[in-house]
């Protein structure tokens, strides 16, 4: 029997005011996957996750998580879910056990200790165990958030945001820390603002503008298509560009050539191409997009 | 009770007795201060009831001014602080109910008004010897009293979105009702037109049933003050319960 998706969104829609927040975003995140949501400030991703976790009611459309709905079976769907909130919150009053304790509790779980213990190691916090939450830097801080998120072991774990902050050594271990999660089963939802670790930890991405989903699809499909991929040559002595190539052509300062192709898959034939008309040259390369690239085209290209 | 029940409460207790020196030694020793200065200037001056000494009449009413303010500031204080630094979205996350979640700050809120208005009367025995007329109704109100003012604090740090709206709220309403509620005198000694006004305040209620359990004696019978503290709790619960269920302010 196939698996549940981990997260359905349907339809939903959010308003603040005049401002509609969420307009008609439906996606689905399959058990397992590393899911990117992207976009600007205030395109909604942050919105869309409190829809999901229940700290905000969309005004229509419905979330599931693990078949629960998030307004209906509320409780269910809780349990499914871990959320790293963006904002760096800690309660002063507690040591990060306490924290961590209080917050398996409110899951319904009583002795947790061991599992408590092996997400502090993880996430080089066992020193810092009995210390309390004032006491801590603010990566540690983040790094405690963390452990919260993952403290009754959901299926579903969104991260807003989580590296913000964080300085790169302890991010990179955040990062093979999460990843041992999704190898294990864990389903990942990430918002980052950091695109290069989108790019290589998440299998698909949907980016949101205004509130609407304007981009769904595999990263690599989209770091394949979405943009336009850059043939740069320096000719051979002599050599000239046909006529056909000069509409996508353009001249660097150093006396290169730029081809500006639609997609990778024309790369093959426009090296064919010019092989044919007998254009020899000293030097090509390929310049592949990154996901910055398509996330700054995605967003230009689609109206306000 | 559930875990996530027991550990909201845990949690609430734990907060207010890491901090006990400002949540509970500092209210007895505001009552204490009350108690030397009143009891001094007026002991010999004033009778409330027959047989009845004014440092006698002053002391249950001491008590549950301190009782009622407490169980007030530790909801209304929890929530307004949780929501302000916003480490409220840890108790919103889970599957928390909201019965469960009004369930856990009123108990604990009252938990802080009896530690605070026993600590009260434990060091007000050494100035005044009680009689205990009718125990029942002392536990009765105090618990009454407390939860119907940890309800009160609940709706507060709801409502509130900032430190000095909740401020407002205690300096305004809930300072105002507790200190002219009979807490430093009878109603009867007032003018009709302030008894009659005092009749409109629930807190004059509480602190008069509360008094009935030591001396037998009071304002108003203890039943009406039962009805009236036992209606205002039905209400405000209910206002709460409707607040919570909706998210209102909590979630947006």
């Amino acid at each position: 029997m196939p698996s549940c998706p981990a997260l359905i969104i349907d339809g939903v829609c959010k308003r603040f005011g005049a401002l509609r927040a969420l307009d008609e975003v439906s996606f689905e995140v399959e058990q397992g996957e590393f899911f990117g949501l992207l976009g600007p400030n205030g395109a909604g991703k942050t919105t869309l996750i409190s829809c999901m976790a229940g700290l905000a009611r969309q005004d229509s459309g419905h979330i599931r998580v693990m078949e629960h709905d998030t307004v209906s079976d509320y409780r269910a769907a809780r349990r499914k879910l871990g959320v790293v909130p963006q904002e760096l919150v800690f309660d002063p009053f507690f040591t990060v056990r306490e924290t961590l304790r209080i917050q398996s509790g409110y899951f319904g779980l009583g002795r947790n200790d061991d599992w408590m213990d092996e997400i502090l190691a993880r996430l080089d916090l066992t020193a810092k165990a009995d210390v309390n939450m004032r006491a801590l830097s603010g990566g540690m801080k983040r790094r405690v958030l963390v452990a919260q998120a993952l403290v009754h072991r959901p299926p579903v774990i969104v991260l807003d945001e989580p590296t913000a902050g964080v300085d790169v050594e302890l991010r990179k271990g955040l990062w093979v820390f999460i990843r041992e999660l999704n190898r294990q089963g864990h389903t990942i939802v990430l918002t980052t603002h950091y695109l290069e670790e989108a790019e290589s930890l998440c299998s698909r991405i949907a980016m949101l503008k205004q509130g609407r989903v304007v981009a769904l699809e595999r990263t690599a499909d989209l770091l394949a298509r979405r943009v336009q991929q850059t043939l740069r040559l320096r000719l051979g002595n002599g050599a000239s560009l046909p006529a056909e190539f000069l509409a996508i052509a353009r001249a660097t300062p150093d006396g290169r050539i730029e081809l500006l192709l639609d997609s990778a898959d024309t790369v093959a034939d426009c090296v064919a191409r010019l092989h044919a008309h007998g254009v020899r040259f000293d030097d090509i390369e390929l310049d592949k997009p990154d996901l910055e690239d398509v996330f700054m085209a995605t967003m230009q290209d689609v109206p306000a | 009770m559930s875990v996530a029940l027991r550990t909201l409460l845990y949690k609430e207790l734990l907060r207010f007795w890491k901090v006990s020196f400002q949540t509970v030694a500092a209210p007895v020793l505001t009552a204490l201060l009350y108690l030397l200065v009143f009891a001094h200037v007026l002991d010999r001056q004033v009778e409330v009831y027959g047989g009845v000494s004014y440092t006698a009449f002053l002391v249950p009413g001491l008590v549950m001014m301190s009782l009622l303010q407490n169980a007030f500031s530790n909801s209304s204080s929890s929530l307004i602080q949780s929501k302000v630094t916003g480490n409220i979205v840890f108790v919103l996350l889970p599957p928390i109910s909201y019965r469960e979640f009004f369930t856990a700050y009123v108990v604990a809120a009252v938990i802080r008004g009896l530690v605070v208005g026993a600590g009260v009367w434990l060091v007000t025995l050494w100035f005044v010897d009680l009689p205990y007329a009718q125990p029942a109704w002392i536990l009765f109100f105090a618990l009454t009293g407390g939860a119907l003012l940890a309800t009160l604090g609940i709706i507060a740090g709801i409502w509130a979105d900032k430190f000095d709206q909740l401020a407002a709220f205690q300096n305004f309403v809930v300072m105002p009702l507790t200190f002219l509620s009979g807490v430093f005198y009878s109603i009867h000694s007032l003018p009709d037109f302030w008894q009659a006004v005092s009749h409109l305040n629930p807190f004059f209620y509480m602190i008069d049933g509360f008094r009935y359990g030591f001396f037998g004696q009071s304002d108003v019978s203890p039943w009406i003050s039962a009805l009236v503290a036992g209606g205002s709790f039905a209400v405000l619960a209910g206002i709460t319960l409707s607040m919570l269920s909706r998210g209102y302010k909590l979630r947006n």
